[in-house]
């Protein structure tokens, strides 16, 4: 996993407390998995709204910002267990 | 190309050769039993080891990752369905076939991966308008830095060619701005001291001197890129329906296939190795790949399309609305009309002067952002003296009320005379009256011009098929009446008070029928409550007015009307577009499921149906990206 400042984080208050953060994903190459990805990553606790754009290449987690960073580690696990071939920016 | 692309091209020619080395071998020697020494048994397993041996090394990727995904439980992945065909392909003894199906799925593969990357360049380059560097203009000095480390107050300098990095108002100089990146005008906008200049444009001869107002990540540019890649989460009901459509036809496909295997064979319908290669060919279709990857990307060159048009659509749903539009409701102030009113006439009462007339309106609208407001300070044209006005009430709908020098004033429209037997100035103005302690002192009447292109675009929607254009308008009915004729407007309602408006858009919206959508185009800042109610909100952006931005679904970024029609016709190309790649990718994997069913299809038309396919429908929604102008 890479840690790159400027591919990095976009935050977005959206009221609620509720913060969009976006994560970019390299090396995905089946748009299917992507879909099944997404679906997993929404049923984590606390994940108001998940979007993984396989053109865009990008993760958009919608979430409480006390849950953001339990929640992309738990994604992290995710995609190494299922797809390790993926890059995730953190 | 990237490396791993070239890497891969580099495996798959040296595979092929291979390959064609030992198709030479076993036709040349091992077929004609030239090797003598060998019995029969032993040149046939020979020719099975020398395939197997191309085999390995062309598929021990795939073989490698279907491995691995089985033992998490990835069962239904491309890789172990391929291994799976190709293998059985081996078992029926057509080796050379199940070489051949391997390598060629390996290039529609890398053609895949070539496609997507390319597709992906393209609507990054076009969305290129970020800006990457800001002349900082400090102790007369200039230092290139990051748009990021500037920061409000901060004075820039931009010379001429150079992307307008920040928002901000121009202090010195004069220059031309190219705004075609933000809003696809050729025809570039003068700027001079005291004029804003928005990211994303191009300065043109001039240098400029420019402070800046806001910074980075508030600026224009960065707020059209993120609502750009924002727009693709918002999911049309195609885009839904895809995906659980995916979710179910992997399963039936192998569930189908599995039976294939089997039945056919038991009950003697089909030789078993007859059976077996259509298992396999439906085990290769059972991937829906084509049809998950190349309707988002239809819907993502939409947008992009759009946004190089000067046109923001906020979401994919919001595409499929703008293609089944019947009907149009208009705002008309700023929308239609300019929006800058002036005054004309002053029609003061016996006993009364214009001037005097003009003079009490200016003191009590002063506090108002109203255009109409704005025009009767502008005619007054001094300034405005605080003492003589208390009070001051604005009555949504009506005017406004004040006390002025003590006594009570209503400076309105025609509602303010209620009660009052005034004859009503008839004429095609705006008109706004004056009341002091009831008496009626007079009007002023305000026009507004009619925009330049309004007449352009009613022609253009109603040539895209809009059936029905609605005008709404708090104005008096003259004026709604005579711009609503000329623009040849089918329903044109005046007088309107605000919740007038929300009433007849709901009761527009009841008669739509089906499919058929409804769209509201309105400057953004009064119409909230019905830009939220219709399908699609459309706002006049001003070159990026917040409040616009924030409340509409869809923002013109030049104010222009024509393109609205713009926005219907790159929808519709793309919807159309999304439906050709579902016809093709499915009807391709259909037809040759049917094939393969009846025994005619080989292993060749089943790779073609899952990666050839696939490249074909990304290569076809590229064409979302050209946005064929008239």
């Amino acid at each position: 996993m890479y840690v790159n400042d400027k591919t990095n984080i976009n935050k977005k208050k959206t009221g609620r407390n509720i913060m969009k953060k976006k994560y970019k994903i390299e090396h995905m190459d089946c748009a299917n998995c992507a879909a099944k990805i997404e679906t997993m990553i929404g049923k984590i606790d606390g994940v108001e709204g998940a979007t993984l754009s396989f053109i865009t290449q990008k993760l958009t987690i919608e979430a409480a910002e006390e849950h953001q960073a339990r929640i992309i580690q738990e994604v992290s696990t995710i995609i190494k267990k299922q797809e390790p071939d993926w890059v995730v920016h953190i | 190309m990237s490396k791993t692309q070239i890497k891969g091209i580099k495996r798959i020619v040296l595979a092929m050769v291979l390959y064609f080395a030992v198709i030479l071998f076993n036709r040349l020697v091992l077929e004609p039993g030239k090797l003598s020494f060998l019995s029969t048994k032993e040149n046939q397993i020979a020719m099975f080891v020398s395939f197997f041996i191309v085999y390995l090394f062309s598929g021990w990727k795939v073989l490698l990752k279907a491995g691995k995904n089985i033992r998490r439980g990835k069962v239904f992945d491309e890789n172990f369905l391929m291994s799976i065909a190709s293998l059985g392909a081996f078992a029926i003894g057509e080796y050379s076939e199940a070489v051949a199906v391997m390598l060629f799925y390996q290039v529609g593969g890398w053609f895949e991966d070539f496609a997507v990357e390319k597709s992906r360049k393209s609507i990054t380059e076009m969305m290129d308008i970020s800006p990457e560097y800001a002349n900082l203009w400090k102790d007369n000095q200039v230092t290139q830095l990051d748009p990021e480390e500037i920061v409000i107050g901060d004075m820039i300098i931009i010379k001429p060619g150079e992307k307008v990095p920040l928002d901000g108002q121009v202090v010195e100089g004069n220059s031309f701005i190219d705004t075609s990146a933000l809003t696809g005008e050729p025809v570039p906008r003068e700027v001079t001291v005291g004029d804003p200049v928005i990211s994303g444009c191009v300065n043109k001869e001039g240098t400029l001197l420019v402070r800046v107002e806001k910074e980075y990540e508030d600026s224009t540019v960065v707020k059209i890129l993120e609502l750009v890649e924002n727009a693709s989460s918002k999911k049309a009901k195609v885009e839904n329906f895809i995906t659980k459509f995916a979710r179910y036809y992997t399963p039936i496909v192998v569930i189908a296939a599995v039976f294939l295997a089997i039945i056919p064979s038991l009950t003697g319908l089909m030789v078993w190795s007859d059976s077996l290669r259509s298992a396999c060919i439906f085990l290769v279709i059972s991937c829906p790949c084509a049809l998950v990857i190349s309707v988002p990307l239809s819907f993502f060159g939409g947008i992009g399309a759009a946004s190089k048009a000067g046109i923001l659509i906020k979401g994919s749903n919001y595409i499929e609305s703008l293609s089944n539009i019947s009907t149009i409701i208009f705002d008309k102030t700023g929308t239609l009309t300019k929006g800058d009113f002036k005054v004309v006439q002053i029609l003061p009462q016996e006993g009364f002067s214009k001037e005097e007339l003009i003079e009490i309106a200016a003191h009590v609208e002063r506090l108002s952002n109203h255009p109409i407001a704005r025009s009767i300070q502008e005619a007054y044209g001094k300034e405005v003296d605080l003492a003589r006005v208390e009070n001051i009430q604005e009555v949504p709908g009506y005017g406004i009320k004040a006390q002025y020098n003590g006594k009570k004033v209503s400076v309105g429209n025609y509602r303010i005379l209620e009660g009052l037997k005034v004859t009503l100035s008839q004429e095609a103005f705006t008109s706004v009256y004056i009341l002091m302690d009831g008496q009626y002192l007079g009007a002023i009447l305000i026009a507004d011009e009619l925009k330049k292109t309004s007449e352009a675009a009613m022609v253009q929607l109603k040539a895209a098929g809009i059936h029905k254009t609605v005008m709404l308008t708090g104005d008096k009915n003259a004026v709604a009446q005579m711009i609503g004729k000329q623009l040849n407007i089918d329903e044109i309602y005046g007088e309107l008070l605000p919740q007038d408006k929300l009433a007849i858009t709901e009761s527009i919206l009841e008669k739509s029928q089906g499919k058929e959508t409804v769209a509201f185009v309105g400057d953004g800042m009064n119409d909230a409550p019905v830009l939220a109610r219709v399908d699609v909100g459309v706002a006049m952006g001003s070159l990026g007015s917040d409040a616009a931005i924030e409340a509409a679904d869809v923002v013109l970024m030049d104010d222009d009307p024509r393109k609205i029609a713009t926005a219907i016709r790159i929808s519709r190309k793309t919807m159309w577009i999304v439906k050709e790649n579902i016809i093709i990718a499915l009807g391709v994997k259909l037809l040759v499921m049917a094939l393969g069913l009846i025994g005619i299809a080989t292993m060749w038309e089943a790779v073609f149906a899952d990666v050839g396919v696939s490249v074909l429908a990304i290569a076809n929604a590229m064409r979302t990206l050209h946005d064929g102008k008239k």
